[in-house]
């Protein structure tokens, strides 16, 4: 029956849409961070989704979601000059992580919208898979 | 046994089984880059039953029967965007959405065919009541 293969599709994006919810609350809990070293400060974190079909495969080439990796940004570190803050450098500068955060609260939407999106396709496949049960009652 | 009454919503069911899967990896896949969407067409579908039914010669009993919505359900074929992305993923949500809840909606069409049918049916096989 090609329905059940909607929940492992559907699962599996889920899952990936969670763990973009898990880097983007990384992201944005440690945006206010500085460090003294521009080495050692936090960088904005990104997960990178590709498809994923290995036990899905088939001629309809239905395809699920995996989680490629998680990439960091490479976005310019902010530099301020505050000679008088317990991290600053021998030059009195601080290093601001690169975290924008416009771009996570967005980031976040997308994210919780297509986590929804995917509920919402299981529960419509549910239902459909529950009515052919109950065919012919 | 094959009742061709039933058989030819069964091959519908079979079909929009089918599109579902294609369309909930559309939606799955939306954050995906360089995912293109797919999607079948009803009428290559039909096309290829059309084709099918085409009187052939059943030499085996290991030969099927074969009419209604093909197999296969036609082609999975390239949806084309209305709207270029950045990173190349073909999927646009509302599209996606509006196919997966026609197609969840001629499935329960399908469904209740069948349903009458399986009931006129049983309603002659108990002589009406």
């Amino acid at each position: 029956m090609s329905l059940f293969k909607v929940f492992d599709v559907a699962g599996s994006a889920m899952n990936a849409q969670s763990v973009r919810m898990n880097v983007t609350a990384s992201n944005l809990a440690n945006a206010g961070n500085v460090s003294g070293d521009p080495d050692k400060v936090y960088r904005a974190k990104q997960p990178v989704f590709s498809t994923f079909s290995s036990s899905l495969a088939d001629q309809s080439g239905v395809q699920g979601v995996r989680l490629q990796g998680v990439v960091e940004s490479n976005a310019p570190i902010q530099v301020r000059y505050q000679p008088g803050h317990p991290e600053a450098n021998a030059e009195g500068n601080v290093y601001a992580s690169n975290v924008s955060t416009v771009e996570e609260m967005v980031n976040m939407m997308s994210a919780s919208r297509s986590y929804k999106n995917n509920v919402e396709m299981i529960n419509t496949t549910k239902d459909l898979l529950l009515q052919t049960l109950s065919l012919g009652r | 046994m094959d009742i061709p009454a039933l058989s030819q919503h069964e091959q519908a069911l079979r079909f929009r089984a089918l599109r579902n899967q294609v369309l909930s990896s559309n939606i799955a896949n939306a954050d995906t880059p360089n995912y293109k969407a797919r999607d079948l067409e009803f009428a290559d579908a039909l096309k290829g039953a059309r084709h099918e039914s085409l009187g052939m010669t059943q030499t085996s009993d290991l030969h099927k029967q074969a009419w209604g919505t093909s197999r296969d359900g036609g082609k999975t074929m390239y949806r084309i965007p209305t709207q270029p992305t950045l990173d190349g993923n073909t999927v646009e949500m509302d599209v996606e959405q509006a196919a997966f809840a026609e197609n969840a909606l001629q499935y329960r069409t399908s469904l209740a065919f069948l349903d009458g049918k399986i009931r006129t049916l049983r309603y002659a096989l108990k002589g009406g009541d």
